[in-house]
């Protein structure tokens, strides 16, 4: 895979850091939110040229630290010291944002802050010139940007409203926006969890790029792999504290997940399982509007089994799913869950024939955030005798039965009446979890079910689809992560454009190939297996 | 510098120092008005209280202003509890009322244990139907409510006053555009001797409790909760949205409706095109100082009675006009909205570089 082709590369850098002056240093940076201590004690070298990878779960202290970074905190205790023009390190005025974009901090945010009405050279050039000049940038900007862009591998159309790009480009305009504003120390948060591979190796080279240019990059990640690709040196954050601060020559993968989590996390395995008889099929079905929509898809979907559907988000896994979750008729073709058109007619039919159902997006379509634990928990049921009698909530059985989820799915919660807003991701994950597999169903959609879920929640949520697909369940996932993919699915389908490719057997791909699918390359696979 | 960090939540002695709070913020801006003009705010608040306080007389004034004040405070509550925002209260009130003259002047007889109820229902659900309509618009068109239902309270004036002009014209009220009477056996029974309070009052306080109840403790309470704070979720959760929407929104008509309803046969007697000084619109300020819980409401519904009173009476000792109870009802909603920012967010002064 690239991540082995690059790493000979990656390596030699490393054992140049040595001779390359410091260009920014974090000493002893501790920072409590009240009873929360976010960080302690911290100590972090960045080198010009330097690409150091931030390692941590959710609530590690990623977050606070590269906040304190840039201003938006100010630490309890320690400071952040930047090399000025000459190469001599100075501390930054804690808390003054401005203070540290002046000193060549660039930060690029996991949401990104664009105006979508403005285009990529607006959006740029945005705040840096004062008010009262005419002109929002002067004349050499535009030829600026564009040799920025050119040497970074940044390329990207500057002239279009930013609301019309892809996330990809949205992205590349962000990072043009910190260099715009000669940042010599770049933040990236999470940059990969909204990329393609593809678009991901293409970040990944520009990364490279802005090191071989003589700038800091701090690529803050959860996921093991990308930082195998693009990272020297590895600083792994737990509870705040920094555990390891090593160069990733040597260190394992295995070896990073411990030390990230505090103990062996082991990913479940799938064993082999006879597939049982048809849970799901869909035949010939044409569903959805806009980008939206599938076209003429076939597919089986069998009893203990788990098929995968991988694919660009935004290539008709929406439809699919709303499909599946009751939410949407098809225009053309037949769904239907054993033998039943009507079962998947609305959302409370399917639940009522046995589909439990993992929302992509769980804060909007998942969880009442202002409900309670309890409450959300039996929304899908509210009819059923464990719930209400003659139209009055049971109250307590259903906080007893909000105590055994909390207690079975390791939810994280002061208590049953908690309301759920104030869950973390992977403990509100662990709701919608609890409920979809309430009641043994006997089909399971798991739509990104581990989306920004760090090592521990996603390995129990894949445990528990496996857990799901050992009882007999049927499982539909769908992901954009091809590892998770590729390790949970029995089969995996690629949508492009609305159409399925595949099913495949999932022994037979693998991530490149699977990349090739999803950009709509099915000359990708050879003809043999296309067929299989 | 100053940092706004969300609540995990609200504490108990906040949302009710919070809505208070909002009114007395109300009553000093408001004097410093009158300040401003020469009288001594100290005298105008004394006055304030002895008006709305002050005697029997008083006390039960008040409570009367509060009765239709309490069921226009729950009909915005619990409409804005699903996120329904039925600003028509005003309307529906008109609605209530009329439906209440056409009933009960005569067009049927009988006892009060028949006519009162029956009147009474007949409100309630000229009401139900005035939010239908714009809720309607929502379900099927998408029709923002807050102008739908804003426009029709305009719409149903004019229908009024074409009606008092008209088919319900007292032919016996010597030109004046007012309804027939009540027949004496639809008319609520008072409460005190001698005292304009009539048994809406117990009606009201009634149905604070039963919505209160309904909302925490029925499935159907719990849909509503779900929809008003997360409609997609409900919908996936497979709650049937758009009926919830349409009878919250009936329900929401039905307890305005009961307001005019009640005025007419608990108080006037008759329908004539003043018959409410906005109680509709007031009903939302009531519902917001109760940060939209029916139980709360009641309270809110007597705050607000006792600064239109006490303001009225104010008004007339020092010659100063009633809509001075406006400006402060007004001021209250402003300030409680200010307020319900500190209900969910938390107010931190960060200290500077360490």
């Amino acid at each position: 895979m690239t991540a082995e082709a690059e790493r000979p590369a990656a390596r030699q850098a490393a054992g140049g850091a040595r001779a390359r002056p410091p260009l920014l240093r974090l000493r002893g940076i501790s920072k409590r939110f009240g009873e929360v201590v976010a960080n302690e004690a911290v100590d972090l070298e960045l080198a010009a040229g330097e690409i150091l990878a931030l390692l941590g779960e959710n609530g590690a202290g990623k977050t606070t630290l590269t906040s304190i970074l840039f201003g938006h905190y100010a630490a309890d205790a320690g400071e952040v010291l930047v090399a000025d023009q000459e190469g001599r390190l100075v501390a930054l005025p804690p808390g003054r944002p401005e203070a540290a974009l002046e000193a060549g901090i660039g930060m690029v945010h996991q949401h990104f802050t664009l105006a979508h009405n403005l285009t990529g050279f607006e959006n740029i050039v945005l705040g840096t010139e004062a008010w009262w000049r005419p002109r929002p940038a002067p004349p050499g900007a535009r030829r600026r940007i564009e040799e920025l862009a050119r040497r970074m591998g940044l390329e990207v159309e500057l002239d279009r409203p930013v609301g019309q790009l892809g996330v990809g480009a949205r992205q590349r305009i962000e990072i043009l926006k910190a260099l715009y504003r000669e940042a010599r120390v770049l933040v990236l948060d999470e940059p990969t969890a909204v990329l393609t591979p593809q678009e991901a190796e293409g970040l990944f080279a520009t990364v490279r790029a802005l090191a071989a240019d003589g700038r800091g990059v701090i690529f803050i990640s959860h996921k093991l792999a990308e930082v195998e690709a693009v990272a020297e040196r590895v600083v792994v954050l737990r509870q705040g504290r920094k555990v390891a601060d090593r160069p990733l020559a040597g260190t394992s993968r295995s070896e990073l997940a411990r030390l990230m989590v505090g103990r062996e996390v082991r990913e479940p395995i799938r064993r082999p399982r006879p597939p049982g008889e048809v849970v799901l099929a869909l035949d010939g079905v044409g569903a959805g509007s806009g980008r939206d929509r599938i076209e003429d898809v076939t597919l089986e979907l069998r009893a203990g089994e788990i098929l995968g559907i991988a694919g660009v988000s935004g290539n008709g896994q929406a439809a699919l799913a709303a499909l599946v979750a009751g939410l949407l008729r098809p225009e053309r073709g037949r769904v239907e869950l054993l033998g039943s058109t009507a079962a998947l007619s609305s959302p409370a039919a399917a639940v009522r024939a046995g589909v439990g159902r993992i929302p992509e997006d769980r804060e909007r379509d998942g969880v009442v955030g202002e409900l309670d634990l309890a409450e959300n928990l039996a929304l899908e049921r509210l009819a059923a005798p464990e719930t209400s009698r003659l139209g009055f909530l049971r109250r307590k059985a259903m906080r007893a039965r909000a105590r055994r989820a909390i207690e079975a799915f390791g939810i994280r919660a002061p208590g049953p009446d908690v309301p759920v807003r104030l869950l973390s991701g992977g403990n509100m994950q662990k709701v919608v979890l609890a409920r979809a597999l309430d009641g043994a169903p006997r089909l399971l959609l798991a739509d990104q079910p581990t989306r920004g879920l760090d090592v521990a929640a996603t390995a129990f949520v894949h445990e528990r689809l496996l857990e799901a697909r050992e009882r007999g369940a049927a499982v539909l996932l769908i992901s954009e992560d091809l590892d998770e993919l590729l390790g949970l699915s029995d089969r995996i389908a690629v949508v492009h454009r609305g159409r399925l490719a595949g099913p495949f057997p999932s022994e037979r791909l693998d991530v490149p190939t699977i990349g090739l699918l999803m950009a709509g390359h099915e000359g990708g696979l050879p003809a043999a297996e296309v067929a299989a | 510098m100053i940092r706004l960090e969300p609540r995990a939540a609200t504490p108990a002695w906040l949302a009710v120092a919070a809505p208070t709070g909002a009114v007395a913020a109300a009553l000093l801006v408001a004097s410093a008005v009158l300040w401003a003009i020469g009288i001594a705010p100290l005298t105008v608040l004394r006055l304030m209280v002895e008006g709305a306080l002050g005697s029997t007389f008083a006390m039960a004034e008040t409570a009367t202003r509060a009765t239709p004040l309490l069921l226009t405070g729950l009909a915005a509550a619990i409409a804005f509890r699903a996120r329904f925002w039925n600003i028509g209260g005003e309307g529906q009130l008109y609605l209530g009322a009329m439906a209440a003259v056409a009933l009960g002047s005569g067009a049927i007889e009988g006892p009060p244990l028949l006519l009162v109820p029956l009147v009474l229902a007949a409100g309630a659900i000229a009401g139900a139907l005035g939010a239908l309509l714009p809720a309607l618009g929502k379900v099927r068109a998408g029709a923002d409510e807050v102008v739908t239902t804003l426009l029709l309270n305009f719409v149903i004036a004019l229908f009024v006053q074409m009606m008092l002009e008209g088919p319900l014209k007292d032919p016996m009220g010597l030109g004046w555009p007012q309804s027939p009477p009540l027949l004496d056996e639809a008319m609520l029974p008072r409460l005190v001797e001698r005292q304009r309070l009539h048994a809406g009052l117990l009606l009201g306080l009634l149905l604070a409790l039963l919505l209160q109840l309904v909302l925490a403790r029925t499935v159907w309470g719990l849909a509503v909760r779900a929809v008003g704070h997360n409609p997609r979720a409900a919908a996936y959760a497979g709650l049937p949205v758009a009926r919830t929407t349409l009878a919250v929104a009936m329900l929401s008509g039905a307890l305005a409706g009961l307001a005019g309803a009640g005025e007419v046969a608990g108080l006037k007697g008759y329908l004539t095109a003043d018959l409410s000084p906005g109680y509709g619109y007031a009903g939302i300020v009531v519902a917001m100082l109760a940060g939209l819980s029916p139980l709360a409401v009641v309270p809110a519904a007597f705050l607000v009675a006792a600064v239109f009173v006490g303001a009225d009476t104010m008004g007339r000792g020092l010659g100063i006009s009633s809509y001075f109870a406006d400006l402060v009802v007004a001021l209250a909603l402003l300030f409680v909205l200010a307020g319900g920012l500190l209900m969910r967010y938390r107010l931190r002064f960060a200290r500077g570089p360490a």
